[in-house]
């Protein structure tokens, strides 16, 4: 036997006709880290979700231990050794982390849980594991980070020998991916098998012994991760060389179109959630913002925007306090925000492709004539849009939400960077992105700035920060820690500490911020 | 005024607090389990009217306030089942599931009441039976305590014992984990193996339960027959009760027992002289000033960002 899983001809056509996979085999060796890459859309989450039960393949056989499964809900998947890490965590944040992790197969008596009980297991469960967490803790409160440990642990405490990995680097800092590398590994040489879904190739490089390409449905190939050169796997993954490098025009930056003085913010807590926050953003600037999730990056976002209020300090966007302003008067003054969920604030889920792009646009004369929508004007500015960002979809009257992630923020991104843009903030404007669309954005980023645009960019992506940026903060709890006007010789590690709250640099660097 | 506020001080008054509340509150805990699962059951209005006719001809027909009371409980389980199936099964909108069966019972129980009786107004032909008073030892024989909370019916003392136990189900059992993590967050109960239309299910039976009980006290307690729209919006004040009350079982229970207060006001009010039409606006008033007083506090809460 020299495959512990094998997943054979699997196809998975969709009741709307679109294939999400297509003929694709699958194996996994025991003891292995395997990772599955390919773009959004590729079809890598669908096959596991076959695996793990939630999706039913339309054919196509699996095999366990060369005998042949049949899983038709994840409990299945579960009773086979099956465990899945899924992207957005499923974990109920009013609950503690014994109640999490014990969920389903809670420790009770009579039918009364055993609170203590389900505290003792989650602990020896940690120590076994060597995963700290704090069983009385309430889920919501913790980090991402510790998050993702209690999604592992919980399927380990089901007992799990397949782990199934969903994108698990996506919301981590470079310090928390070592960990979780570093715990994988300990888990691999305890005989666990790992499938490692990602789309960030340098991890794949690092962590996996084998990996399967996944592009359009369809597998290119496995391979053995030592064999095969990032390039080659980048190539596989787009179908063509690829070439991501961005150039920007060297220039001067113009006057301040961000500035913020003075700023703190509580919003009703007791601790600052922001707190002596000064910075300029000129004209013709990439200022990057570089945080771990909950340091303030969130709050200050949504101040800029008007979705906060200013408790005290000013915000001044294009020289105007923006607490005098409607967030109308703000956009027709060339303001344009990527907000980082883009399903929720991003786009308008149920309209069409076409009316999401004019959205902040619609009353213009250029699409309107006395309240009455120009349907041939909004047509053509839509098709012109979609050819322009290369946006996949089956046409500009079709709803947005049967576009894959990456598309939906293509036409976000295409709404927002027009040429009238004096502003731009940009919230995670890639996550969960794939390499050819991320490519797209960042070019029109670029393009923005080098057209004289401010862009102020909050990104948990340490090399896009490093790659976009003229300019780059990083936050840890409200302030700012650090402060780099030349990103030449930045690491990602450093970042990292700066971000961890390790190291802090000295107030007259951070100050430089204010008057640059 | 005043000849009000000397009512309200009467252990009369205060007795007439809790037995008034009786139906709101059970009502509101069968709202809070069957929100805490995620599902919106407006039906309470409904079955509480159903079960509250099915007591009545139940008690009748076995010859025992038992026997109407076990059929009334049989009847609220059927509607709710009926809601679950519809609903959580054939994926009927549950507020849409709610209206039928709210009009459903308004309609319903007429007819029927009509073809039992050939009186489409009140069962008072019917010779049906009543659910007991309790007098408790002891606590009976203390003066004002005793006449406030010695002697109820026996249905309002288990409301108010259900408080507990359906705080405690929630809070410590299996099922009532499942419940929660059904609600909470549906995907994330369902990766662990929870069965979660089975667990929807049961909380809709279990909500039906405890409104078939808020039926039962109507037509068997607080009056001994049914009339036509008798729980007169009752489960829709419990609706409201369990909103304040953000489904936690204490302080919908509080919020229940305030409507109960205002009700018994308003009944009040009408002995001492006051116009009829205005005096019964009192609870509807008070549910609106409740609901505008809990969602202004929201308002200034999400301002305060």
């Amino acid at each position: 036997m020299e495959y512990l899983l094998r997943m054979e001809n699997v196809s998975k056509i969709y009741g709307n006709g679109i294939v999400a996979n297509k003929d694709v085999s699958f194996s996994l060796k025991e003891g292995e880290i395997h990772a599955l890459v390919g773009e959004n859309g590729a079809g890598k989450t669908t096959l596991m979700k076959i695996l793990f039960g939630m999706e039913k393949p339309s054919s196509g056989k699996l095999y366990l231990r060369d005998k042949e499964l049949d899983i038709n809900s994840s409990n299945d998947a579960i009773k086979h050794g099956i465990g899945m890490v899924h992207q957005h965590f499923m974990l109920l944040d009013s609950f503690t982390v014994a109640q999490n992790i014990t969920l389903g197969i809670e420790p009770a008596n009579h039918h009364f849980v055993d609170e203590n009980a389900a505290v003792a297991f989650t602990e020896q469960l940690s120590t076994q594991y060597n995963f700290a967490v704090d069983p009385r803790a309430v889920t919501g409160t913790l980090p991402v980070g510790i998050k993702q440990k209690i999604e592992i642990l919980k399927a380990l405490a089901r007992g799990a020998k397949i782990l199934i990995l969903d994108e698990p680097t996506a919301v981590l800092t470079p310090q928390e991916t070592e960990q979780l590398f570093e715990e994988l590994v300990k888990l691999k040489k305890q005989g666990y098998t790992i499938v490692f879904i990602s789309h960030k190739i340098k991890e794949i490089k690092a962590i996996s012994d084998r990996v399967t390409i996944m592009r359009a449905g369809c597998s290119e190939g496995v391979f053995n991760t030592s064999e095969i050169s990032e390039q080659e796997i980048s190539n596989k993954i787009v179908g063509w060389k690829i070439d991501t490098s961005i150039h920007k025009k060297e220039h001067a930056f113009g006057e301040a179109r961000i500035s913020v003085t003075d700023l703190s913010y509580y919003g009703g807590e007791k601790v600052p959630i922001l707190q002596d926050i000064n910075f300029q953003v000129k004209s013709g600037m990439i200022m990057g913002i570089a945080g771990v999730q909950g340091n303030g990056q969130v709050e200050l976002a949504e101040i800029l925007t008007k979705s906060r209020r200013v408790e005290s300090g000013s915000v001044e966007i294009n020289q105007a306090d923006i607490q005098s302003m409607t967030i109308k008067e703000m956009r027709e003054k060339g303001f344009g925000y990527i907000p980082e969920d883009r399903q929720r604030q991003g786009v308008a889920l149920t309209a069409a492709v076409n009316e999401n792009l004019i959205s902040n646009k619609y009353d213009t004369e250029e699409f309107c004539n006395k309240g009455i929508l120009k349907k041939k004007k909004i047509s053509e500015y839509a098709r012109q849009m979609i050819a322009e960002y290369s946006v996949k979809c089956s046409g500009e009257n079709g709803r947005i939400d049967g576009l894959s992630g990456g598309n939906m923020q293509k036409v976000v991104v295409a709404r927002e960077c027009m040429e009238e843009t004096k502003v731009l903030i940009a919230e995670q404007p890639t996550r969960g992105v794939d390499i050819g669309a991320a490519h797209i954005i960042h070019q029109n980023i670029v393009k923005l700035r080098d057209n004289g645009c401010a862009v102020l960019l909050f990104s948990a992506d340490m090399a896009e920060l490093i790659k976009l940026s003229d300019v780059l903060a990083v936050m840890y709890e409200g302030r700012f820690v650090a402060y780099y006007e030349n990103l030449s010789d930045i690491t990602e590690e450093e970042l990292g500490l700066y971000m961890l709250g390790i190291k802090k640099q000295d107030e007259s660097q951070i100050r430089r911020m204010r008057y640059e | 005024m005043r000849e009000l506020i000397n009512i309200i001080f009467t252990a009369q008054f205060l007795h007439s607090v809790f037995r008034v509340t009786t139906p709101i509150l059970f009502a509101s805990l069968g709202a809070v389990i069957a929100n805490r699962a995620g599902v919106a059951n407006i039906a309470l209005e409904g079955i509480m009217l159903i079960s509250a006719f099915f007591g009545v001809f139940g008690s009748a027909a076995t010859g025992s306030a038992l026997g109407g009371f076990l059929i009334a409980l049989l009847s609220g389980l059927i509607c709710s089942g009926i809601l679950a199936l519809f609903t959580l099964y054939y994926r009927a909108n549950v507020i849409l599931g709610g209206i039928a069966i709210n009009s459903l019972a308004s309609g319903g129980t007429v007819f029927l009441l009509y073809l039992f009786t050939g009186d489409k107004g009140s069962s008072t032909s019917v010779a049906s039976k009543t659910l007991p008073e309790i007098a408790i030892p002891v606590l009976k024989d203390i003066p004002f305590l005793g006449d406030i909370l010695s002697g109820q019916n026996i249905m309002t003392y288990l409301a108010f014992i259900m408080i507990l136990i359906v705080a405690v189900f929630l809070g410590k059992t299996t099922l009532g984990y499942h419940i929660r993590a059904v609600g909470e967050n549906l995907k994330a109960a369902e990766s662990v193996g929870i069965n979660v239309k089975l667990t929807q299910t049961i909380a809709l039976l279990l909500s039906g339960l405890l409104c078939a009980c808020g039926g039962a006290f109507m037509s068997m307690g607080y009056l001994s027959s049914f009339t036509r729209d008798m729980v007169s919006g009752r489960g829709w004040i419990a609706v409201a009760a369990e909103a304040i009350g953000r489904s936690n079982p204490i302080i919908t229970a509080g919020a229940s027992i305030a409507f109960g207060f205002f009700n018994a006001i308003s009944t009040a009010a009408s002995t001492v002289g006051w116009a009829s039409s205005l005096v019964q606006t009192i609870p509807y008033v008070s549910t609106l000033i409740g609901l505008f007083a809990f969602s202004y506090k929201e308002y200034l809460k999400l301002k305060k960002r």
